[in-house]
């Protein structure tokens, strides 16, 4: 495997000294996340494999390439999982693309993101530097925390080899709940019972229908039935539909309008938005499927204090991410040129000037 | 580190006084050795250096204009919470400002609907707790120095606590960081929303020791309090035994609220002080919590102790209301100022190690106890492998602190060596500086250093700290090979 670094090394420099960019791409299942990828595929999918697990330790190491399936079965096979659920989008998914894009999925509100989980990061530089930052264990604090910003740096920082995760055990039990209720009640219901000690571990509002999972001690579970009412979703039919949510293969993401990504914070009420929505997150995350002009819906996930993406779509002329504040920008391009000086990692993937 | 760190220049001074006096009050500028001596240490107080001058705003605005007027200046700045820190993260500047947000400590607003609290960095860790109290909520890391220490302290330095192998750090705890670069310029990492775009810059600054920016504003995640918790004190006879008790519980799917664990001197130790009604005789204790509903902590306890009893626990006992649960905590809580008692000083170590490589690594702080002849009791953060040894040592005798850093910076590299860090959550500071040589390549330093370039090009906030320079690696590097040993910091003390 060392073998494959080398390699990877060697053509990262080689690019580097031509200025010719390279597109960092594991299954290419998250192609259409982000601007538009240019430059000469290097495919991270020969570097593959896990290369420890210890189950009792919570950690779990693997290589970029390595299919996001094999690395779920092996957790499953011990009782542990990736807590924050992120989508495939497809078979081919890998982890070092999952760390790149920095998607989470239904259990991001209640477990943590993408990056809540990463322990430790192997890299390669711009120039070919094979680095090691964080580690293999639950705390540490030595040095500035390099490895959690690499989760949704779309590969613009370098070539991730290797992430160490925290993994922790699968819930004892799990039920879901489905209830109808207008948006801005529903909106009101998953922030009262946010405070409350419910473990809710995902949310969905769609169409006037509220859908809450639980997680946990089957008496938690028990209790927080009698709070929260509603129907009980059947266990097989449950699981369906959070991995729907999950991979997006659900009705609602079944549209010909572009898809945009709303994180705002959880108490926004609903956003008079033209097109149709669906809340996750309880309430933290709106699915918009629109074909309003970008200004109109950026300006009101802005207002709410939040964000808004175009996450799939054919016009990206307006820009895919929310522009950076001027001091925030600086910081970006600087940490961009530490990071990778010859621009060689999928320059403009995030941003025009990255 | 050079002689002009600690030489004061009265031409410098007088100027960076009169600069700050235009944008402070008279009263928020201190200059006078007796003024500023409060300032010389922080929570590590071997280390110690008089500032130049101490700055203490009281608003955004007044850092703002501070940092920027330090800059034109070219003047470091060490900013400071409550200097609670165990590794002389703010150990002073003897040519720079030492900024202090004590004054900065309101809370600005608590919405109990969103469950976010925030707060200027000088508000104290437990005041948001007791604040958040009235509706349910708290906010979770509980670093054991929390009825002192800052937020912005422990975002400064990533702080954890006892519960955090449960609730998280305070990098999964904090939304937002409002604050101000070098230059004086507002920036804001993170937001009220789950994530930004762009870098997560948010968790960069997590733990930066206030290299890149000084915080001016927190925002943090509440959590709800859980309705109660337990706590089960279980007795083994031998410590790898109870080691191994730790992962077994991990193994069966349980993470517990908290689970501590103390080697049988430190038991001694606290046991005389606080008579927690410690077993003397186990080789090591375990303390395991549930939280939660009744319900739920009553089935959780119960598989508990299937666990502990199945991993060897001769004896257990669980508490039966909440004032047993805290004399059972009294003890772990107080393993610090117990070794005060026994001991003129301490010196508390911070390595985190696989938990499984624990057993290897008491047997060497054993064998090191010998080789210094020094004496070494453990608390360890049994959960997430955070381990906590406790030299004793008398600060009066310098062989004997010259003693105690040897045998830290062996075991420092021990934790290292087992595929550990140097520091769990008490930061590296300046203490463990010369380790960072050791735990990271030449190129990994590199790219430090240009990460706080990034933020701060003429590298003015809180220099000499955290990472070290390449030619101080260089340096300690000579020593070691000549020295044929590991050498001890090359640290000048005041």
């Amino acid at each position: 495997m060392q073998e494959v670094i080398k390699r990877y090394a060697d053509r990262i420099r080689a690019a580097a000294a031509d200025k010719k960019p390279l597109r960092l791409r594991g299954g290419g299942t998250k192609d259409f996340y982000g601007e538009t990828p240019g430059g000469e595929v290097l495919d991270t999918r020969e570097y593959a494999g896990i290369v420890a697990y210890e189950p009792t330790e919570l950690v779990i190491t693997a290589r970029c390439g390595t299919p996001l399936v094999e690395l779920e079965a092996a957790l499953s096979a011990q009782g542990q999982y990736l807590a924050f659920e992120p989508p495939h989008f497809g078979p081919g998914a890998t982890v070092g693309g999952m760390l790149a894009a920095g998607l989470s999925g239904p259990r991001r509100q209640a477990a943590g993101a993408v990056r809540d989980f990463v322990l430790g990061v192997r890299m390669l530089d711009g120039r070919g530097d094979d680095l090691s930052f964080g580690g293999q264990v639950m705390k540490n604090v030595a040095g500035y925390d390099v490895s959690r910003p690499m989760a949704g740096s779309l590969g613009t920082l370098g070539l991730i080899l290797e992430v160490s995760l925290k993994v922790p055990p699968l819930p004892f039990a799990e039920a879901t709940l489905k209830l109808e209720l207008p948006q801005d009640k529903a909106i009101e219901m998953l922030n009262h019972w946010g405070g409350k000690p419910i473990p809710i571990s995902a949310s969905t509002w769609v169409e006037g229908d509220l859908t809450v999972r639980l997680s946990g001690a089957a008496s938690a579970i028990q209790a927080a039935r009698v709070v929260i009412g509603g129907e009980s979703v059947a266990p097989e039919q449950a699981q369906g539909y959070w991995q729907d949510i999950r991979e997006q293969t659900d009705v609602f993401f079944r549209t010909d309008k572009p898809l945009w990504r709303l994180s705002v914070p959880s108490v926004t009420p609903p956003l008079a938005l033209p097109g149709e929505e669906l809340i996750e997150w309880g309430g933290a995350l709106r699915w918009l499927a629109s074909n309003a002009d970008a200004r109109t819906i950026r300006d009101a996930a802005t207002q709410s204090g939040g964000h808004a993406t175009l996450f799939r779509g054919t016009d990206k002329s307006a820009g895919v991410f929310t522009p950076l504040a001027p001091p925030l920008a600086r910081v970006h391009r600087n940490l961009k040129q530490a990071f990778d000086p010859a621009g060689v990692f999928n320059p403009g993937r995030m941003y025009p000037d990255l | 580190m050079n002689e002009g760190f600690r030489l004061l220049d009265p031409v410098r001074q007088g100027a960076a006084v009169n600069v700050l006096r235009a944008i402070l009050p008279a009263e928020s500028v201190l200059y006078e050795p007796e003024d500023t001596k409060p300032y010389e240490c922080d929570g590590l107080s071997a280390y110690r250096a008089l500032p130049m001058v101490v700055a203490l705003p009281e608003n955004e605005e007044q850092v703002s204009r501070v940092l920027r007027a330090c800059h034109e200046l070219k003047l470091p700045v060490v900013a400071r919470g409550a200097g609670t820190g165990l590794s002389g993260g703010a150990l002073p500047h003897g040519k720079g400002v030492l900024l202090s947000l004590a004054k900065m400590k309101r809370i600005l607003a608590l919405d109990p609907v969103a469950r976010v609290a925030r707060v200027q960095p000088g508000v104290r860790n437990l005041a948001i707790s007791e604040a958040a109290a009235p509706y349910g909520l708290y906010y979770a890391p509980d670093p054991s120095s929390q009825i002192a220490c800052s937020i912005g302290g422990n975002v400064g330095e990533n702080a954890g606590g006892v519960h955090c192998l449960k609730y998280g750090l305070t990098v999964h705890n904090v939304l937002r960081v409002r604050g101000c670069t070098i230059e004086g310029e507002a920036v804001e990492f993170g937001s009220e929303a789950l994530d930004v775009p762009g870098y997560d810059l948010l968790a960069l600054i997590m733990g930066s020791e206030g290299m890149l920016a000084v915080a001016t504003e927190i925002t943090v995640k509440l959590v709800p309090k859980p309705h109660t918790a337990r706590v089960i004190l279980a007795a083994f006879d031998d410590v790898e035994k109870a080691g191994n008790a730790a992962a077994a519980m991990i193994a069966a799917g349980i993470i517990p609220a908290g689970l501590e664990m103390m080697d049988q001197p430190a038991t001694r130790a606290v046991e005389e002080y606080v008579h927690a009604g410690y077993d003397l005789d186990a080789a090591a204790l375990l303390l395991c919590e549930s939280d939660g509903t009744v319900e739920e902590v009553e089935e959780e306890i119960g598989r508990m102790t299937a666990v502990l009893k199945q991993a060897g626990a001769y004896d257990f006992r669980i508490s039966e209301n909440e004032a047993e649960r805290l004399k059972f905590w009294s003890g772990r809580k107080a393993a610090f100022p117990a070794m005060g008692r026994i001991s003129p000083d301490y010196y508390c170590m911070d390595g985190t190690i696989p938990r499984k490589r624990l057993g290897e690594v008491l047997r060497f702080i054993a064998e090191m106890e010998k080789k210094y002849g020094l004496r070494c009791p453990n608390v360890f953060h049994a959960g997430d492998g955070n381990l906590h040894p406790l030299i004793l040592f008398d600060a009066n005798d310098p062989e004997q602190l010259h003693r105690t850093e040897a045998f830290a910076g062996e075991v420092l590299e021990k934790s290292i060596e087992v595929g550990g860090t140097v520091t769990g959550e008490h930061g590296v500071g300046i203490e463990k500086i010369n380790q960072m040589c050791v735990q990271f390549t030449p190129a990994e330093l590199e790219m430090f250093r240009a990460v706080k370039r990034a933020f701060d090009v003429d590298e003015l906030l809180n220099p000499d700290k955290n990472i070290p320079s390449l030619h101080r690696c260089a340096e300690f590097g000579r020593m070691h090979v000549e020295g044929g040993r590991l050498p001890y910091p090359d640290i000048p003390r005041f």
